[in-house]
């Protein structure tokens, strides 16, 4: 007992205080910030291995980019990702970093339901299911929830069961032996229940784009309310994704 | 003349070369190689070639460091039925049965012959994963327990059917497939590096490390390219650092299966600082973006070793009092020590490997027995338990994280210069073979490659040490009661998506 005390004592505080200013240090892939100086577009958009680089304007696609980094390495003067992981939105489109844009990535509150905050700001339970997820976006939410980034302190928690879930977590590309459970999964919780898709895969596929192994209807017909980029998104984007959706960003300690 | 061709650990060698024999011969010369206790099979795989189905087998001997390679080619279409070799050894089981779902091959005396995970080129599209074939037993007095696909937790999915008679499990069988995203297909389809390089990191993306140096000492070795030290050295540390990062995570996930809350805490937190170290170095916590083929992006440089240094004198004497505290608490014994049993004997028939086999007194570590990179500098010695119990897989990762922090402060000791911050284009040789084994935190990583006429790929076979494993905890699990079933899942570890690829 009093050797278990004495470990207690020697963790100190491990929980980060406020996870809403931490600062990552490069090389952290955060948001992109791409330049406007002139280069040759098309071998800049060739590099990229998921097809998230578009040219005129040159943009990058954070649902699509793997954030290898690659087309920094070879375009240095023309992009540059910055350490901002605040990167999650609930409009597919604002995923979009376009040539000179260099502000914040923000949910668009206008597109959040009215339930989403009244019911889930002070609790929200969540559903994982890994749809041919790798296991990296699963590391990184069971991280969201140890004792460094402690998201169970706003309330926000993964559960077992579909019934007490609020809503469901979805990572990987969406196999096709995962589409029925994933399906049964989301009709077993009660309504009004949210859909957050996190990381790369879960986005646009990521590498697998194009897998025949692939069957992403469930996206065709439900609402998405959070997109997590990352691959595999930092525990911080997670978590400030979510926040912010539950419009509880006001409330954290600042 | 030899019936065989022995290659080493990363040598790549002209397809041809590899003798082609009758079927009845190649069965009886692989089953053979296995009568020697040294050898184990590392793969076994076929695809289509010349309008036949071509059988290569892949046959390591862990004391030789060598590799027996031997061929046979088999009809389509044909109704023919093959003798198994499965039905000689256990070994070949998993092999078997995919090739037989991959390509329809029947064969006459395989005693398991079930669907493996469902992948999307599987020879019989009629079969889905929601008709799987179980194993049923008729009696008033056991039921059966069926769980998942989806877990209670942040988990991949895999379907468990347990039977039971009253709490104590007699059988478990285990269904995958769930995962299938058709990673060996995308190798073929994606035709440049930097895509197959991102599918390597995603095969299983606790494994980011071992999976994709397995991936570039394979293509190094494809295109006549000798890492140099530089390259060489940031994949051993990183290796080592990620053997670190996961068996830690694993310790806390152990605890936290016992509900011994301390010890969950305490471990899952000193994770932490040991994969932030992976993102100040390389920009990610699970070290996507650091292995790359020919080239190093992020240079090691002594900033980074200080901090390493520094991140790991903190770890070691908070890791060394709450292991102790662990190993020490008759609470937590009782529920490690005799739960999910796996035996010497049962480990060696069904050709387990890693952490699983080395807990059940099976020295298989590819670090020692077929080394590449600064390994080949080492003198190995994997740590072997022998009660092939959960507590023996707990006592693992405590001595392999000692040992891995042993290897890294030596290897920073000597910090090699920057070669190779250039990107080189080389092509793959033509109509080559070649294997690339790695040892990753779970066991054997194997990654065989064949290049056709120009050089591109015609085959990928990818192995990770699951695909041996599952068997083992299928087994270890009989006689135990189910409410032990997480604690010896979690002992093991094992990976959904490296096997459903
Ligand atoms: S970092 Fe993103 S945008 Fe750039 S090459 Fe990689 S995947 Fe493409």
């Amino acid at each position: 007992m009093i050797k278990a005390i004495q470990i207690l004592r020697h963790q100190g505080k491990q929980f980060i205080k406020d996870v809403t200013k931490v600062t990552l240090n490069e090389p952290f892939r955060g948001r992109p910030v791409i330049s406007k100086i002139k280069v040759d577009e098309e071998a800049l958009a060739k590099i990229c291995p998921t097809n998230a680089i578009t040219v005129n304007p040159v943009s990058i696609d954070l649902g699509k980019c793997s954030f290898c980094g690659e087309c920094a390495f070879q375009f240095p003067a023309k992009i540059k990702f910055t350490s901002d992981y605040k990167l999650a939105a609930n409009d597919r489109k604002k995923l979009i970093v376009q040539e000179g844009d260099d502000k914040a990535i923000e949910l668009n509150s206008e597109l959040i339901r009215k339930e989403i905050v009244s019911f889930f700001r002070g609790s929200l339970k969540l559903r994982q299911v890994s749809a041919g997820g790798d296991n990296s976006a699963e590391l990184e939410l069971n991280a969201a929830g140890n004792v460094n980034f402690d998201m169970g302190r706003f309330g926000i928690n993964f559960v077992a069961s579909p019934r007490h879930a609020d809503g469901i977590v979805i990572t990987g590309p969406i196999t096709e032996n995962m589409a029925e459970p994933l399906q049964i999964c989301y009709d077993a919780i009660p309504s009004p229940k949210i859909v957050i898709l996190c990381g790369v895969d879960a986005i646009s596929g990521g590498v697998f784009q194009n897998s025949a192994a692939l069957n992403r209807k469930f996206l065709e017909t439900h609402k998405v309310d959070l997109y997590v980029p990352g691959n595999p998104p930092h525990p911080l984007t997670f978590i400030n994704g979510v926040l912010e959706l539950i419009g509880k960003l006001s409330r954290v300690k600042r | 003349m030899r019936n065989y061709i022995t290659i080493k650990n990363n040598e790549t060698i002209p397809f041809n070369t590899i003798p082609i024999l009758k079927y009845e011969e190649f069965l009886e010369t692989n089953v053979s190689f296995l009568k020697d206790a040294h050898n184990h099979c590392v793969s076994y795989f076929a695809f289509p070639f010349q309008n036949k189905l071509r059988l290569i087998c892949c046959i390591a001997n862990d004391f030789k460091a060598r590799i027996k390679l031997t061929s046979a080619e088999i009809e389509t279409n044909a109704a023919k039925v093959y003798p198994s070799l499965t039905a000689c050894n256990l070994n070949f089981n998993m092999f078997e049965r995919e090739i037989s779902e991959n390509f329809g091959v029947k064969y006459s005396d395989h005693p398991w012959l079930k669907p493996v995970r469902y992948s999307c080129s599987r020879f019989d599209q009629s079969a889905s994963i929601s008709n799987y074939p179980f194993y049923k037993i008729d009696s008033e007095e056991l039921h059966e327990v069926g769980v998942g696909p989806i877990h209670a937790g942040v988990i991949e999915p895999g379907h468990f059917r347990f039977i039971c008679k009253g709490e104590q499990i007699q059988h478990l069988e285990i269904q995958l497939g769930y995962q299938h995203r058709g990673v060996e297909n995308l190798f073929l389809l994606k035709n440049n590096l930097l895509q197959r390089t991102l599918l390597a990191e995603s095969i299983a993306g606790d494994t980011t490390v071992g999976h994709t140096t397995a991936f570039a000492n394979l293509w190094e070795s494809l295109c006549g390219y000798e890492p140099p030290d530089d390259l060489q050295f940031v994949r051993t540390l990183a290796l080592e650092l990620e053997r670190i990062a996961i068996h830690t995570g694993d310790l806390s996930a152990i605890c936290a299966d016992i509900a011994y809350q301390l010890g969950a805490s305490v471990f899952g937190r000193l994770r932490t600082p040991i994969i932030n170290f992976f993102q100040n170095w390389s920009g990610n916590r699970l070290a996507n973006g650091l292995i790359r083929a020919f080239q190093n992006n992020y240079s090691f440089t002594t900033e980074l070793r200080d901090e390493l240094l520094k991140i790991l004198s903190a770890y070691e004497p908070d890791f060394e009092e709450m292991s102790d505290k662990l190993m020490h608490n008759p609470g937590s014994l009782s529920r490690l020590e005799k739960t999910g049993v796996v035996t010497f004997e049962q480990a060696h028939s069904i050709g387990a490997v890693g952490m699983t086999a080395k807990a059940s007194g099976l020295n298989r570590d590819i670090r020692a027995s077929h080394p590449s990179l600064y390994y080949r500098r080492m003198d190995h010695q994997p740590v072997i338990k022998h009660h092939g119990d959960v507590y023996s897989r707990t006592q693992i990762r405590r001595e392999e994280i000692r040992q891995s922090i042993k290897y890294i402060k030596s290897l920073l000791k000597n910090i090699p210069d920057v070669e190779s911050n250039k990107r080189l284009l080389l092509n793959p040789k033509q109509n080559s073979f070649l294997i690339s084994l790695v040892e990753g935190w779970r066991g054997e990583i194997c990654h065989c490659a064949i290049t056709g006429e120009n050089g591109e790929l015609i085959h990928y076979k990818i192995k990770d040490p699951s695909f041996h494993n599952w068997l083992a905890l299928a087994l270890a699990v009989r006689k135990n009661e189910i409410s032990d079933f997480p604690i010896c899942n979690k002992s093991f570890n094992l990976s959904y998506c490296g096997f459903d690829l």
